[in-house]
């Protein structure tokens, strides 16, 4: 297989992604496209590293995990409190910012 | 330089103004009062002794000029600035400073209740006043006497409302600035036409012009008119002569000073000094309009009971004397008359001043049987009348009768016979001033000088400070008593010499004019004779009551009730100023209302329409900005892929 088929199987998971982060109700739901669509980005990196023979995408991807673990417990965090305070977790409910 | 009458004459001019400077500069120094007064009046001396020998070393016929380059454009200068010393302007300058500094003498004891703070300020005023109608009078060219004009006329105005804490005053000040001023507007503009025209404000180019045949130009009536107008303002002619009456809310030493001897008579110093460019139609006018004013304000004063307003109605009377004489054509009769009068008046007001002083009421009603009390005044204060009567040997015969005489001689027979009526008038109002106050005990005031309880309440009493009570009327101190005293002997001397001899002062213009006009042989018995009739009348009715006032009264009813509303001049011009005012108001409040209003109401309504449809791309969401970050990724990228690549 060669590059191509991963950069189509990094795009098709980006944009499984950013669906899902446009079009679920739930914040939850929304956190994890955002995951999927930094994964994608992850898929991009080792492949790129591979066919290139060099370590660096490999390296960068390392860190990619680390903070993408950090946003995913932050963005987890925030939902938490949102529950809280507007007792919903729905994003379409969440418009006090409406115009 | 001593005896450069040039020189002499700038002297006079400058001393007044330092004194101003120092006083106005120096603030603890004008505060301190008295001492602020004394240098004033010392200053103002000084002034008067430079005058007289400005006057004095000039000779016949002699015009002395100083002047400076002012205003240059392009390497030439528009104007000059300087002093015109000739015989009109000496002898005129010589009144200014000689009444400036008796009054400024006068008011140190007719002001003594002052506060310091304001006797300073009173002082400071006058020594701008002094040297801002000085340089009126020796001004060189139009542009320089306009700004004296303005000067003079600012200090009228801040010395009629000395006395700002009463709102009469402040009133009246306000009302002598707008209506000398509507009347200015005219004289600016005549000016700068007259400038347009023939490129020059000098008096003396002028009247090289006229003497060469450049002049007449074209316009020249509506210029000569409209430099007229300002003079109708300052000098109170008909229609604008409503100021001065109410400007003697004043303190009487200003009314004697500005608004008797000087101020008022600069409009017709004016038109003496720019008469040789008058058109005979602008010139019928003058002579019309003076001498309808003369009656009128003759009129006016009959039914007074103000001892001050009697006095300013005879000095706006006296002014349409001046004004017809100068109409028909013989303006140094006018001149004449405005020497002899600026001596006589102010010893009148001056007089007036010194019996208000005692009696502490203007009203005639509140005074009499004074000359007993007060045998001094009421002696200067008769030869001060006997001078307005036009009587032989007294300050007002000859140029009274010059006046006269010059109406006839320019063919004005209709302002002549009002001047003649306005002669018998003058004679009976001041006679029955005479006898009011001085000589018939009125029955109704047992005791008439009840001082607190009746006449200062009752009304008009220009002194706010009233300090003394209860006490007898008597003579004033001699700082008061000597500049009456000196403006009576001056009268009396110009007049006996002037009766004796004929005519005391040759001017230079007026001896060319003047010399054909000779008065017919009758004139001369006819004028006393009418001013002898008035004082009769006013002997008959006032002091022997062989007539009752009140059926004299009751004869010239609907007159009298004219008169006594001042001929509904005052309510015209409110009814017109109130009438137009609030026409003009409602069309710009419907304008602002509907035009500059609607134009900001439509704008800012399109502005709230085109905000509440924008808003609706604000959801809100996060999601929807989601999305829209991730469409405008899309679009740049295309557009990288296929525009710019």
């Amino acid at each position: 297989m060669g590059l191509q088929a991963y950069l189509i199987l990094a795009a098709t998971v980006f944009c499984i992604g950013l669906f899902g982060v446009v079009t679920r109700r739930n914040t939850i739901g929304i956190l994890l496209g955002i995951e999927l669509m930094l994964n994608a980005v992850n898929i991009n990196l080792v492949a790129f590293s591979h066919f290139n023979a060099t370590a660096t995408g490999m390296i960068f991807t390392l860190f990619t995990i680390c903070i993408t673990v950090s946003e995913a417990a932050i963005g987890l965090a925030l939902v938490i409190l949102l529950f809280r305070v507007r007792r919903t977790v729905m994003a379409d409910h969440l418009d006090i910012l409406k115009g | 330089m001593m005896s450069d009458p040039g020189g002499l004459a700038l002297i006079a001019l400058l001393l007044p103004a330092v004194s101003f400077l120092i006083l106005a500069i120096v603030a603890p120094f004008r505060r301190s009062g008295r001492p602020a007064a004394f240098t004033s009046i010392i200053f103002a001396a000084g002034s008067l002794a430079a005058a007289i020998g400005a006057w004095r070393g000039h000779a016949e016929g002699q015009v002395t000029r100083l002047a400076w380059e002012w205003l240059p454009s392009n390497g030439v200068s528009i104007a000059t600035v300087g002093v015109l010393a000739d015989g009109d302007s000496t002898l005129m300058l010589i009144l200014v400073a000689l009444v400036a500094f008796l009054v400024q003498l006068y008011s140190l004891e007719y002001l003594h209740d002052e506060p310091p703070a304001a006797l300073g300020r009173y002082y400071t005023y006058h020594s701008l006043f002094a040297f801002s109608m000085m340089g009126v009078v020796l001004a060189p060219n139009l542009l320089q006497l306009f700004i004296s004009w303005e000067l003079v006329g600012l200090c009228s105005f801040l010395l009629i409302g000395f006395w700002y804490q009463k709102p009469e005053a402040a009133r009246a000040a306000v009302k002598a600035f707008w209506t000398t001023k509507a009347g200015d507007v005219g004289l600016l503009i005549g000016i700068i036409l007259l400038w347009r025209v023939t490129g020059t404000f000098d008096l003396g180019e002028l009247r090289t012009m006229v003497t060469s045949g450049a002049v007449p130009i074209e316009g020249l009536s509506l210029i000569t008119f409209c430099i007229y107008l300002g003079a109708v303002g300052k000098s109170a002619q008909f229609p604008l002569h409503t100021w001065l009456p109410d400007a003697m809310e004043g303190p009487t030493p200003v009314s004697a000073l500005i608004h008797a001897a000087t101020m008022v008579t600069a409009g017709v110093y004016l038109l003496h000094r720019t008469v040789f460019l008058f058109p005979p139609d602008v010139l019928m006018v003058v002579a019309w309009i003076g001498a309808f004013t003369a009656l009128l304000a003759a009129v006016l004063a009959c039914v007074q009971d103000d001892i001050k307003r009697v006095l300013a109605y005879s000095t706006v009377s006296q002014l349409g004397y001046m004004m017809a004489a100068i109409g028909a054509g013989f303006s140094a009769a006018g001149f004449f008359h405005l020497l002899t009068h600026g001596l006589f008046k102010a010893l009148l007001f001056l007089g007036a001043g010194a019996v208000i002083h005692a009696v502490h009421s203007n009203d005639l009603s509140h005074m009499g049987g004074l000359a007993k009390k007060m045998p001094q005044t009421a002696l200067v204060f008769a030869i001060g009348t006997l001078s307005l009567a036009g009587i032989p040997f007294f300050g007002g015969f000859l140029s009274k009768e010059e006046i006269l005489g010059a109406t006839l001689a320019g063919h004005q027979t209709g302002p002549f016979v009002l001047l003649i009526v306005v002669a018998f008038l003058t004679a009976f109002y001041m006679f029955r001033v005479v006898f009011l106050a001085f000589f018939a005990v009125r029955a109704t005031h047992a005791s008439p000088l009840h001082v607190g309880a009746g006449p200062a309440e009752a009304g008009h009493y220009d002194q706010p400070h009233r300090s003394d009570s209860h006490h007898t009327p008597h003579d004033p101190p001699a700082v008061m008593m000597l500049p009456l005293w000196v403006l009576a002997a001056l009268s009396l001397a110009v007049g006996v010499y002037s009766t004796v001899v004929g005519r005391v002062l040759q001017f230079g213009p007026a001896a060319e004019a003047g010399a054909e006009h000779v008065a017919p042989a009758w004139l001369t018995p006819a004028a006393v004779g009418v001013a002898i009739a008035g004082i009769a009348l006013a002997w008959l009715v006032y002091q022997r009551r062989t007539i009752d006032a009140a059926k004299l009264a009751a004869a010239f009813g609907p007159i009298r009730t004219a008169a006594l509303h001042k001929f509904w001049i005052d309510d015209i011009y409110e009814g017109i100023l109130a009438f137009a005012l609030l026409a003009f108001s409602r069309i710009v409040g419907w304008l602002d209302r509907y035009l500059v209003d609607g134009v900001l109401n439509v704008v800012s309504a399109w502005t709230v329409s085109a905000g509440d449809l924008l808003r609706t791309v604000q959801t809100g969401r996060a999601q929807d900005y989601v999305y829209g970050v991730a469409v405008g990724v899309l679009i740049l990228i295309l557009w990288i892929r296929w525009a710019l690549v």
